[in-house]
């Protein structure tokens, strides 16, 4: 799905989180919120999950607005910066959570949920977990299910705040190549947030940097890298 | 140096033994003079005159009029106590906006404001003499003498419990659970029914054991407005001062005894929430 962002800005109180940005995310990229502490990246994503709303300016999702669709209308799989996991819920429970509230006339049939559920499971390679809680399962295996419930409603958009952020650096490169290989098996536009450059480089087709409310630069990983627009980029990226 | 083998390592927090054992026997003297002593003589009262005598002043009109009508007020203050108690944690938690803790600090006025206050306050504004009271008696429905107003002044004293157990519980786990059910399409009701509630449910039975037990002992406030008429609106508490100060002194005890086992089994079942839910539980006492 191709996602327009178009002079979107925030305010909180009197401070501004965004002001006014505009986008562009192609149909099935996989894309970079990059930005130090503060600027803005889960503000902008939250808005388009619709879990905030902007100030100001629209979204455009296929070219239709969908500034005022509610969070539920979007179907954005959105994953948590900590999981955000159903503690009382099991694995299995966790990533059958969109499909069993789905209204009646369009719920799949239990055995169906199981099938899905299954399927996912492999999916992010943990097929033996279904019954567990997620307390007794290791943050990465967290992020994996977190991922899982996500695809479970088979979203129009995958949308990710810092998926890597609580976990330590080998766990975090094996998952950057499991977020690349479902991304590019399930072919969604996926916009993921985070503050690690190399992330952002190496993961992204495109790369937004970001910084105090502000879009500084967006380009391929190889562009930005090669010709910082900005004095902020050239520092942040370190090049 | 045999200085240095001498040297012993103690916590910065460790007494030396004898301050630790007076404080221990200080603590344990305080508890049975101001605990069990008393609780130990109301059943001793009690069964002064044999178990035949106690049970049959408990089986009396009086007595047995006093216990449903308890059990009756509690049966309905309670549920709509953790109702508003949910609601108000509910608000307080998962919106932001100005005023919060003024509102938090109103929330907890019950446990501040002397309950014959609260009792007289129900009496000015619902009583024959007020407006609104005169109107309510002449249509038929009054309220203080009333059981309405019993169930209005044991609400107000026992508002706080629910909430101020759910509050921090739920100031602790946020409200990222709640979003990512809305994003996965479940409606703000079913998000409540199965999210928001089922990760607040031992410690809302918990306020809930502390609310019951409250409103089954409340009295002063119950006993300003309530009149204490006989068989009609006289609970427990009251009907045992009542007969305490006709010296019924069986009769007193009796009813005694059975609010403290009341208060003990309520007891029990919190304790052991306490073991069994401590990491949940533990969120509410912290702070
Ligand atoms: N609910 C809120 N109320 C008030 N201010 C907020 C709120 N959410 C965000 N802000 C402010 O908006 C600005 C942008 O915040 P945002 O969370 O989008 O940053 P971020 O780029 O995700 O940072 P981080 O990398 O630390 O997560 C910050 O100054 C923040 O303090
Ligand atoms: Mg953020």
């Amino acid at each position: 799905m191709h996602i327009e962002i178009d002079e979107i800005s925030k305010q909180f109180g009197t401070t501004a989180a965004l002001h006014p940005v505009s986008l562009a995310i192609p149909s099935g990229a996989l894309v970079a919120l990059l930005g130090p502490s503060g600027s803005g990246k889960t503000t902008l994503l939250r808005i388009l999950g619709g879990l905030e709303f902007p100030s100001s300016g629209r979204v455009l999702f296929d070219g239709r607005d969908a500034t005022g669709l509610s969070v539920q209308e979007r179907r954005a799989g959105f994953v948590f910066q900590s999981y955000a996991l159903f503690r009382h819920m099991t694995v299995f429970d966790n990533i059958a959570y969109g499909l069993n509230a789905r209204p009646r006339a369009t719920r799949p049939t239990k055995a169906e949920i199981a099938r899905r559920v299954t399927k996912l499971l492999d999916l992010i390679q943990l097929p033996e977990i279904g019954a567990r809680y997620p307390s007794q399962l290791s943050g990465g295996q967290r992020q994996r299910v977190a991922l899982a419930r996500a695809l479970a409603i088979e979203p129009r958009m995958l949308l990710l705040d810092e998926p890597f952020g609580a976990l330590d650096a080998k766990v975090r490169k094996e998952l950057r190549q499991g977020l690349r290989d479902i991304h590019d098996t399930t072919g969604l536009t996926t916009v993921f947030v985070t503050h690690d450059q190399d992330e952002a480089m190496e993961l992204a087709d495109l790369v937004v940097v970001m910084s105090m409310g502000r879009i500084e630069q967006i380009g391929k990983p190889q562009d930005i890298r090669a010709r910082p627009a900005t004095p902020f980029v050239r520092d942040f990226i370190g090049a | 140096m045999s200085d240095a083998a001498q040297i012993r390592f103690r916590a910065a927090t460790e007494e030396s033994p004898a301050a630790r054992w007076t404080l221990i026997a200080l603590a344990f003297a305080g508890l049975a003079i101001l605990v069990f002593a008393p609780l130990i003589a109301v059943f001793v009262e009690a069964l002064a005159e044999g178990v035949t005598a106690s049970l049959k002043s408990l089986a009396s009109p009086d007595a047995r009029d006093a216990i449903r009508l308890t059990l009756t007020i509690a049966a309905i203050s309670v549920p709509l106590n953790a109702v508003f108690g949910i609601a108000a944690a509910w608000f307080i938690t998962k919106f932001d906006f100005r005023g919060k803790a003024f509102l938090i600090t109103l929330i907890d006025l019950p446990f501040s404001v002397s309950p014959v206050v609260a009792g007289l306050c129900i009496v000015l504004m619902f009583g024959a003499n007020s407006a609104l009271g005169g109107w309510l008696v002449a249509q038929g429905y009054p309220i203080v003498f009333a059981m309405p107003g019993i169930i209005l002044a044991t609400m107000f004293v026992t508002f706080p419990f629910v909430a101020r157990e759910l509050i921090p519980v739920m100031i602790e786990q946020g409200r990222a659970e709640e979003e990512a059910a809305l994003t996965l399409g479940a409606s703000g009701w079913r998000v409540f029914w199965t999210v928001t509630l089922p990760n607040i449910r031992w410690a809302l039975l918990y306020g809930v054991l502390l609310c019951n037990a409250r409103a089954m002992g409340e009295f002063g406030a119950v006993s300003v407005v309530s009149g204490k008429i006989r068989g009609q609106t006289a609970t427990m508490p009251t009907t045992i001062e009542m007969q305490y100060q006709e010296y019924l002194s069986v009769a007193a005890f009796s009813l005694a005894a059975v609010l403290a086992l009341l208060a003990l089994v309520t007891l029990l079942l919190k304790t052991a929430l306490e073991i069994r839910h401590a990491d949940q539980l533990a969120a509410a006492h912290r702070h």
